[in-house]
């Protein structure tokens, strides 16, 4: 095995970021807080230093203005890649993002296209609350025109953030900020993930365990206390939300016979029942069991960690749901993996306030 | 002014800046887990302005709440538990400090998405035009909101309705760590955009209480008697960070030349010295002042941390209205 460079995900962003713009020229990035002193989570640390303050810019806090300048910009030549410290704010952006950037093509008979992406952070955890932590991937990837990635691996995040760049389409660009501190093999030089294929993280022949962002890790974590209890696992993190790889996920269904869904958004409507559906629509009569979601229950995201506690499912809850599905007895109440760290951080080094 | 007014500004002022030091001295013992912004330096504009409303007007805020809150009246006692993330806080935990609301004393609410309060206390001034009452509408924001879209289509309407709403842009050059400079063209005040709507707007010190006051009462005047609107900027600045506890100039983003001169101008010594200048207050006075709101806090701080967390079944209430 080559030896691995071992990266977090953010420094992943960052190299695609930097990388793609040494590469091409028009390439430029834009958002609030994109060089101040954090950049944005280390995303974007250094790329002022390296590319100058023309294409690495702040910007007014006029979302909806800025993305269609950013649309404009990209119609007549320009690569924006725009980035929002939460996807909470890009909610002021829905009429550019959605009325003009996703129909351009279209539209205009396929004369000019939109390459823009839109880089969207998903909140979570301290108290985020109920305008700072929503998971929307669905409502984007409902939208024709629209492309969808949601990254789970640091190797995946610079991999597919670079495919995007390249992309001619509008693409929504998903990063939940509990990954950033992930770390994995990340190659130095630039390399292209595919959109529209998912990957499949984990072989198993029991129960197929389809998974965005970092509901992937928590399948991950299930997956090992599961393999204790003699059920194997197999475990698909999408990545691209759309273009939807049906192909790798149906295959896998066809072998398992069972399914389980997990989403880091709401359950309701969600993106977990677009790929239940297709699995059924599909493999009707080769389920062994009912498909079962998992996902948030239908409510705002609440604030007190009193409340959070019950609002993020995790490994337990796939525990359960894959249990159910082969068969076995399972109470919802059993702690099957008991927590090392408080509910509501991502590691035991986060102390707040953001 | 009189006295009484003089020292109840005053006092306001110093009981909003031990509250939020003593969040950020418990902040540190995670209690809190919530993001809290702190309105340290900012004290004069929530107070001189809520200085001229009763219980029946209407405040809507931002992120940076607790001034805004505390100023209109908003309770202790369950700001401090909402930040805590109990049940007996005044969202009931589910909203933490960055959504306070006390309905009771006319605070509607706080919400941190920029800007988006604005057109909300618009609605609130509309429809007391509708049902024509007397009350005032006042909104906060900072000078990081007036880039929003939402907040230029407020002035427009706001002016064709002749609405009894007062907006209030604590500008305090930064949003988050971004100077204004990157965000606006130079030369350009905030308050001459409202008088493009033929909005009435002034100019003002935010750090000088008496300042902020008299504006404001010229304002509400016209506001009371349907001449409509009007937009006050007052310059002001943050000391700590832009979220959390702590001081962040270390962090290069705004010199520490800048920091330190607007520590001179702080509303609270500005005040004080005033005060003491003219033989109001004594240093005895104030230690009286001091003692009075620590208990206060203190009880408001037992209530928080004894307080029940809200319950798994809660978790599903309030989605929608009975
Ligand atoms: C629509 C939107 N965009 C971005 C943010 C992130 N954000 C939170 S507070 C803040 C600063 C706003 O600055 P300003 O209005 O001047 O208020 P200040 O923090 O200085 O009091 C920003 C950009 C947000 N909450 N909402
Ligand atoms: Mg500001």
């Amino acid at each position: 095995m080559p030896v691995q460079r071992i990266r977090p995900f953010f420094q992943a962003i960052n190299e695609a970021i930097a990388q793609c713009m040494a590469d091409d020229p028009y390439v430029y990035i834009i958002g609030l807080g994109v060089p101040d002193p954090k950049g944005i989570f280390g995303t974007t640390l250094g790329l002022v230093e390296k590319f100058g303050p023309k294409r690495v810019m702040d910007m007014p806090t006029s979302e909806n203005a800025m993305t269609g300048i950013a649309i404009g910009s990209a119609i007549v030549g320009m690569r924006p890649i725009m980035t929002h410290q939460r996807i909470d704010f890009a909610l002021l952006a829905l009429d550019q993002i959605v009325n003009q950037a996703a129909n351009w093509h279209y539209m205009f008979g396929g004369q000019m296209h939109a390459p823009l992406v839109i880089r969207m952070i998903i909140g979570r955890g301290w108290g985020q609350g109920p305008q700072h932590s929503q998971s929307l991937q669905n409502w984007f990837a409902h939208i024709p025109g629209l492309k969808v990635v949601m990254p789970t691996t640091p190797y995946d995040a610079k991999g597919l953030l670079i495919t995007s760049i390249e992309d001619n389409n509008p693409v929504i660009f998903l990063e939940h900020r509990w990954l950033y501190h992930i770390k994995g093999h990340v190659p130095e030089e630039i390399y292209r993930v595919p959109l529209g294929q998912a990957s499949v993280i984990r072989q198993g022949k029991d129960v197929t365990i389809v998974s965005t962002s970092h509901m992937t890790l928590e399948a991950l974590r299930a997956s090992q206390l599961l393999e204790k209890e003699g059920v194997r696992t197999e475990i698909i993190d999408v990545r691209t939300l759309k273009p939807l790889d049906q192909a790798t996920i149906l295959e896998s269904v066809r072998k398992t016979g069972r399914l389980v869904v997990a989403d880091t958004g709401w359950r309701f409507c969600g993106y977990s029942a677009e790929i239940i559906a297709c699995v059924t629509e599909n493999l009707f009569d080769e389920l062994k069991s009912p498909p079962i979601r998992i996902g948030l229950p239908d409510c705002p995201s609440p604030t007190s960690p009193a409340l959070s506690r019950y609002y993020y499912p995790g490994a337990n809850e796939i525990i359960n749901a894959a249990l159910k599905s082969v068969g076995r007895k399972t109470n919802k109440e059993t702690m099957y993996i008991k927590p090392t760290k408080p509910h509501d951080i991502p590691d035991a080094d986060f102390t707040g306030p953001f | 002014m009189d006295k009484k007014t003089l020292i109840r500004l005053f006092f306001q002022m110093l009981r909003i800046r031990i509250i939020e030091e003593k969040i950020a001295e418990h902040y540190t013992n995670q209690e809190m887990r919530c993001p809290v912004h702190l309105c340290i330096g900012q004290e004069a504009i929530p107070v001189g302005v809520c200085a001229h409303l009763t219980n029946e007007d209407y405040v809507m805020s931002n992120h940076r709440s607790h001034g805004h809150y505390l100023a209109k009246g908003g309770g202790l006692k369950c700001m401090m538990a909402e930040i805590y993330g109990k049940a007996n806080g005044c969202s009931s935990g589910k909203g933490g400090s960055m959504h306070l609301t006390d309905p009771s004393v006319g605070f509607l609410g706080a919400t941190p998405i920029v800007a988006s309060s604005i057109p909300i206390a618009v609605g609130t001034a509309f429809a007391g035009q509708l049902k024509g009452e007397d009350r005032v509408s006042v909104a906060f924001f900072g000078d990081g909101a007036t880039e929003e879209g939402v907040f230029h289509e407020c002035l427009n309407f706001a002016a064709l309705k002749k609405l009894p709403i007062i907006f209030i842009c604590e500008n305090n050059l930064y949003s988050v760590y971004s100077p204004l400079q990157v965000r606006q063209p130079e030369g350009r005040r905030i308050s001459t955009l409202a008088k493009g709507h033929k909005i009435e707007t002034h100019l003002g010190d935010g750090n000088d209480v008496i300042n902020v006051y008299r504006l404001t009462k010229k304002a509400v005047e016209r506001a009371r008697s349907e001449k409509g609107p009007s937009l006050l900027e007052f310059m002001t600045y943050r000391f700590r960070e832009h979220c959390g506890p702590a001081f962040d100039n270390d962090l290069g983003y705004r010199s520490k030349s800048e920091a330190l001169g607007w520590e001179h101008r702080c509303p609270i010594k500005k005040m004080r010295k005033f005060l003491g200048d003219k033989g109001i207050i004594t240093d005895g006075d104030i230690v009286q002042m001091e003692k009075e709101i620590e208990d206060e806090i203190d009880s408001a701080l037992t209530y928080a941390q004894k307080g029940p967390f809200p319950t798994e079944d809660i978790l599903m209430d309030h989605v929608y209205a009975s």
